[in-house]
Parts: C-alpha cells; structure tokens; sequence
C-alpha cells in the first residue's frame, strides 16, 4: 500500500503555499479582475470616475472592421511564425541528432538566439531589413524599390514574422533534439537496415514518435506569437506603416497607453486572454489526452 | 536609564535635523519628456535652480518623450506617486482638464504669493493652455511652431532667391530641383501630421472640427474630410508620385530632420525648436534658412499654432512641495532664464517682454539665431481665430494616428484621397463619441 503524509495542522499547508498564492493574486488574478471591471465600463484615464456601459466595450470593437483584419492578422503571424520556427527548429535538430561532424558545437550555436531579448533582435533586424542601409536593402540597389518595409505592409509584416520565428529557434530546437534522442536508437537502425533513407525515416518513424512534443510546442509557439510580440513590434515597425504590422497585443497597447482608451483597450486583452484560456484547454484537454503512442 | 538615554539620543537626532540645512529642504520632482540634446538642457536648468537658492531640490527626470511622459505621469497619478510638475503636450492637454488632476497654476502662484502679469504671454500659447475665459492652467514652458526649412544653396542652384513662401513656389522649385539632379527635393514624414497637416489647417483657416476646434464643448465632429486639407493632400500625393515628395521618416531609417542635415533633401517642415539642433549638425558648408509655413496663393494667412508642452501641477502634494514649484515657475519667468531657454533650445520666449528684450538685444539680428523671430511672427501673424487657436478634442492622440495613417494610405497604397480621410473622419469621430461618453455631464473648464 501507498504510504501518504498527512498533516495534522490544517492551516500548514495552506500557509506553506500562500507566497506562491499572494503571488499568483496580486500579479494575475487582480490586474485581471481590475481589466475585466474596465472591460465593462468607460474608465477615465485619469483616475476619477467611470461608468458602467455593459457590453458596449465589446460590441463596439466586434463591430469595428479593422479589428477583425487585426484578429485576421494575429492569426496569420501566428500560424507563419510557428509554422517557419518549428520546420527550421526541426531540421536542424534532426541533423544534430544524426551525429554528425560538429554536432556538440552546434547543439550549443542553434540555442543562442533564445538567450537574445526581443528588443535587442529587433533592433539587429531592423538595421539587416533597412531599405537603405540594411544587408537586405542591397537587392535595392539591383532592383530599385523592390524592399520597403517602410512604406510596404507586406514587407513589414514579412520581415516581423521572419525576426520572430528565428526568436523562437532555439527554443523548439531543444525540445526538438530532446525529444528525437529519447527515441530509441534500434528503431531508427532498424529502419535504416530496412533501407529507408534520413528524409523517410524522419517522416515515418520519427516524426509520428515525437507527436506530443510537435502539439505541446505548436501551442507553445502560437501562444507566445499572440502574447510576446508587443516587445519586437514596438522596435521595429510600431505598427506601420498604416497599422500592417499591427497585431492583438499590439493594439492593446495602442489603444490603451497611446490613445488612453483603457476601456476599450481592457475588452481587446479580455478577448485575448480568452483565446489564450482557449489554446491551453486545448492543449491539456485535447493533446495531451490523445496524442500517446506508447 | 533607559528611558533617559533614549531620550537623549531622540533630541540628539532632532537636534541634528534642526542643524543640517539639507533637512530642511524640500524635495520634489519634475517629469518631462524630452531627451538628447534639449534634455540635458533641462538637467543644466534644474541644476542652475538648486544652486540659486537653499530651500528646495528640484529632482528632474526624464521620461524620454511625451507620449511616455503622459503615460508614466497617468500611471504614477493612479498609484498616488505623482510628480509634482509633469510637462504634458498640447495632444494631452483635454484629457487633464477634465480630469481635475491638475492644480491651476494661477491659484498655484497667487496662494504661494507671487504676482505674476499673465497678459504678458503670447496669446497663442495661453489659449491652447487656458480655460474658455483665459485663466492659464498650465505654465508656459517650451512652444514652439511648424516652421519651414530650406536649403539656401540648393535653391540658389535653380535660380530661386529667398524664401519660398507659397506652395506654388515650393512645386516649382522642387521640379527644378529634381531636373537638376537633386534625388529629394523636399522631405516627407507621414508621421508629420502635426507640421503636413494641423498647422495646414490652421494657417488656411480650415476647420479640424467643428464647435471651433472643439473649444465650444466636448459634442464637436472633426471636418478635416471636408476643407482645403482634401485637395492639400491630394497634392501631397501627387508630389509624392513625381518623386518630389521623398518619404523620410524613422521607418525608413533616416528623419526628415536628417535628411536635411546631411543635405540630401533641400527642404523640409519641423519645428522652431529644431533651429538650434540643425545649426548645429549641418554639414559643413552647408548653406539653409527658415521661414514660415507655405500657403496656397490668394490665401489671407492666418496664425499658426502652438505646439510643445506646458507644465502641469499635479494635485495631491503638500503646500511645502508646492512652494517650491511655485519658486521654480517664478524662476523660470526671469527675463536672464527665459533668454537662456530661449537661447539654448530654439523654444521661443513665451512671454511678450521676453521676445521683446531679445529682439531690442539684437537676438535675432544673426547667425545662428537669425530666422527664429519668424516663429514668432508666424504665431501671431494674426489675432487667433476659431479655427487657429489650438485643437481642443478629447484623445486627440487617436485622432492624430488616424491622420497619419490616411495619409500613408493614400501615398503608399493609392487610396484616393477623400475616401481615406472620410474613413479616418469616421473613425475619430467614433473616438470623440467614446470620450465625451468617458466623461458624462463635465464641461471644458
């Protein structure tokens, strides 16, 4: 039988967990409560009042066109940026894991860009992607007026999504590696006896053993494009030109701070946060629940 | 025993703090949101005010720019750890006056006993900063206006002398100049919205809203989608599309103010307060002026508005800490500080006796401060309409980001000029709805 400990005194445990909890309560659960009161009423940025409009915040940004085109292309920097950082991550790692010639280096290399602040990546990307300057911006020089993420959307937007999902490398890259070397190497032999080459092994052996780690980081991925690219945005396009590079997060942060529309700007993070609530019910519930090949 | 010699210790320490005159000062602090070159201007001023006399301690930070300013302040408000002075914009001025955040800096200066002639400011700057009745609420501090640089030498190339002063000579000049090989006749900044398009409106006597500006209540609509500002853009865009417009903002890696630095573009609008910057880093040999905003001929000039920021007093501080930020505002008011501002920065002086005991110096009469009078004149041009005294609507932030993505619509995406700025109208309007909801039953002071 199972041996437990119990604790006589009731209060202990609940003392033993009460840093982690007032934690939890004053940096999550009271700036969520206080946006969630907003949500619901015209807060004045200045302090001093506000009134109580129900579901106004909400229906008016449901109602406002370039909201959509916003959540629209939240989705679409979300899916590119998971989609780009996941294949390459994967690549990599799969040559890595082959043991080839260098591997201990670059096992160390691939995850460096992780250990790079957004920011500080923004800022060496928006100098790469100059159109005047940049490394990109030669091609200007042959073709004139080809790159301009200044005045292009899709350019801007490009380049964004390119920063990001190499922010995000390192990081797949080591669940990517670790999950790959958990697989037992006679299953991989096996195949290769069989005479399936890297590229079919990938495919048919080891890719469908790493399953749960491709949900559990394709969550992770399309959770953090929603939530962290506010600090990359902000450097290197703030949102041009014309809002193209305007994502979720980032309007949150404009409608509130710049515009100093909270109200409004506290129904966009509800929303957000919902769909965040949403993608991690799907991962527990759903991916973590299904996805077994052992 | 005890007792006693805690006693003993406790009057030491009181005695102590009765000796040391740095007890006895007041501390308090002043957030402003300027950086570079202007910023450490501030720090010498701050530190000029500590030395002048031994009873306060200004401590001045800076918040870097006036967006962050705003939003540091209104953050720090809201946890009770304001400052006691915040330099806050003229885009910012409406949301503080309904607020009640503020404390009139009149009362501030009459309870704390100095008696100041508030008729001496130039008019343009208290009307942005004052209520309907002309009581200032803020003080004066660093105003400029939109002003229009070019370079003296280019134009001279293309045979132009002087100073262009219609937009039909600026087309024309800039087309010569393009001939002539010149790649960016005139620097655009999309982002300029302030300089391409408020100031526009203003000097043609062009509604922005309607209720004059906002300044007959909080129910006004914006009308910019309806005067001359529809065909002002429409010749934007056409330069833009001849290349004689050149777009130079911070996405494109290089500022208007840069471009024309470096001499790669001839001419440009920005600020009075940037004359001091561009004397100082233009290359060298480089010849260039200033002047007042263009017009479209046939037009009666009108006055041009104020921008920059004002000093606010936040309530909720103690009598001490007000005193001392009244003794800072009168410090700022003597004639040897305001020339020295004035000097230092390119701000114009904002009080009438100022201007004048600069001019009647000789000030003005040369290089490098040459042409920065014209600020003044453009200011005063006339007396301020209803349309020239200043913008008065509530997130007039939003308004102005709106603007600016109608006119990046329209140069970059070929959206025909009065669809994107029916869009953009429509849109603010939405947000001065939602602001005069925000504030249910309050009237502009």
């Amino acid at each position: 039988m199972e041996r437990r400990a119990y604790y006589k005194n009731g209060g202990l445990p609940w003392l033993l967990i009460a840093p982690q909890l007032i934690l939890v309560l004053v940096f999550f659960y009271w700036p969520t409560t206080q946006a969630l009161y907003w949500a619901f009423t015209l807060e004045q940025p200045w302090g001093g009042g506000n009134t109580w409009v129900g579901f106004a915040n909400f229906l008016g940004i449901f109602r406002d066109g370039q909201y959509w085109a916003m959540v629209g292309r939240s989705a679409f920097y979300a899916i590119a940026t998971t989609a780009i950082s996941m294949v390459i991550a994967l690549t990599l790692a799969a040559f890595v894991d082959r043991s080839l010639k260098g591997t201990k280096l670059f096992q160390s290399v691939f995850v460096w860009p992780y250990a790079i602040a957004a920011p500080a990546a923004g800022v060496a990307f928006r100098f790469i992607f100059s159109p005047d300057a940049g490394l990109v911006g030669a091609i200007n020089q042959i073709w004139p007026g080809l790159w301009n993420p200044a005045i292009n959307g899709a350019h801007a937007l490009a380049m964004v999504i390119v920063c990001h999902a190499w922010l995000g490398i390192g990081y797949n890259f080591i669940f990517f590696l670790a999950a790959l070397q958990m697989i037992p190497r006679s299953l991989s032999e096996a195949g290769a006896m069989d005479g399936a080459r890297p590229f079919r092994r990938m495919m048919d052996l080891q890719l469908p053993l790493i399953t749960p780690t491709v949900f559990f980081l394709i969550i992770m991925n399309l959770i953090s494009s929603f939530t962290d690219s506010f600090g990359l945005i902000d450097v290197m396009t703030e949102g041009g030109p014309i809002g193209s590079t305007e994502v979720m997060v980032y309007n949150i942060y404009v409608d509130g701070f710049k515009g100093l529309d909270y109200s409004g700007a506290a129904a966009q993070s509800i929303v957000l946060m919902l769909l965040v609530i949403a993608l991690t019910f799907v991962q527990f519930k759903w991916v973590e629940k299904r996805v077994h090949y052992n | 025993m005890t007792n006693i010699r805690l006693l003993a210790a406790a009057s030491t320490v009181s005695l102590l703090a009765l000796a040391n005159p740095a007890f006895a000062q007041t501390k308090f602090e002043f957030w402003y949101g300027l950086s570079g070159d202007l910023s450490d201007r501030i720090q010498d001023m701050c530190k000029t005010f500590n030395e002048s006399q031994a009873d306060y301690e200004i401590v001045c930070v800076s918040q870097e720019t006036y967006e962050n300013n705003l939003q540091n302040t209104i953050a720090a408000f809201r946890a009770n750890k304001q400052p006691t002075i915040a330099q806050i914009s003229d885009g910012g001025v409406v949301d503080l006056m309904l607020s009640g955040a503020y404390l009139p800096v009149r009362q501030l200066m009459e309870d704390n006993g100095y008696d100041i002639d508030w008729s001496n400011y130039n008019s343009g700057v208290s009307s942005y900063f004052a209520t309907s009745t002309g009581e200032l609420l803020a003080m004066p501090f660093n105003n400029s206006t939109a002003m229009f640089y070019y370079n003296t030498d280019a134009l001279k190339a293309v045979g132009f002398e002087g100073a262009p002063q219609t937009w039909e000579q600026v087309e024309t000049i800039a087309r010569d100049l393009k001939a002539a090989g010149y790649d960016c006749p005139v620097a655009f900044d999309p982002t300029g919205q302030w300089q391409w398009w408020e100031q526009f409106s203003a000097i043609h006597n062009q509604p922005i809203a309607s209720n004059g500006n906002g300044y007959g209540g909080l129910n006004a609509t914006v009308e910019f989608n309806k005067g001359l500002f529809v065909k002002q853009l429409q010749f934007y865009k056409d330069m833009y599309d001849e290349g004689l417009f050149v777009v130079k903002s911070k996405a494109t890696g290089e500022t208007a103010n840069d471009a024309f630095i470096n001499a790669k573009c001839q001419m440009s609008s920005s600020s009075i307060a940037d004359h001091g910057t561009i004397g100082k880093q233009a290359v060298e040999g480089m010849h260039w002026d200033v002047a007042m905003l263009p017009v479209w001929e046939g037009t009666e000039r009108k006055n041009s508005l104020v921008g920059g920021a004002a000093l606010w007093t936040l309530k909720g501080k103690s009598a001490e800490e007000y005193k001392g930020a009244a003794a800072f505002y009168a410090f700022l008011a003597t004639p040897k500080q305001a020339e020295w501002w004035s000097t230092v920065t390119g701000y114009i002086p904002v009080t009438n006796s100022g201007f004048e005991a600069m001019k009647a110096a000789g000030f003005y009469d040369a290089a490098p401060y040459k042409g920065r009078e014209l600020a003044l004149a453009s200011l005063s041009f006339t007396p301020p309409t209803e349309y020239t005294r200043g913008v008065r609507l509530g997130n007039f932030g939003a308004v102005r980001v709106e603007i600016q993505n109608a006119m990046q619509a329209v140069l970059f995406n070929n959206v025909p000029v009065q669809e994107a700025l029916d869009a953009a109208a429509e849109r603010s309007n939405e947000v001065l709805r939602k602001f005069e909801a925000t504030y249910p039953g309050k009237t502009l002071p």
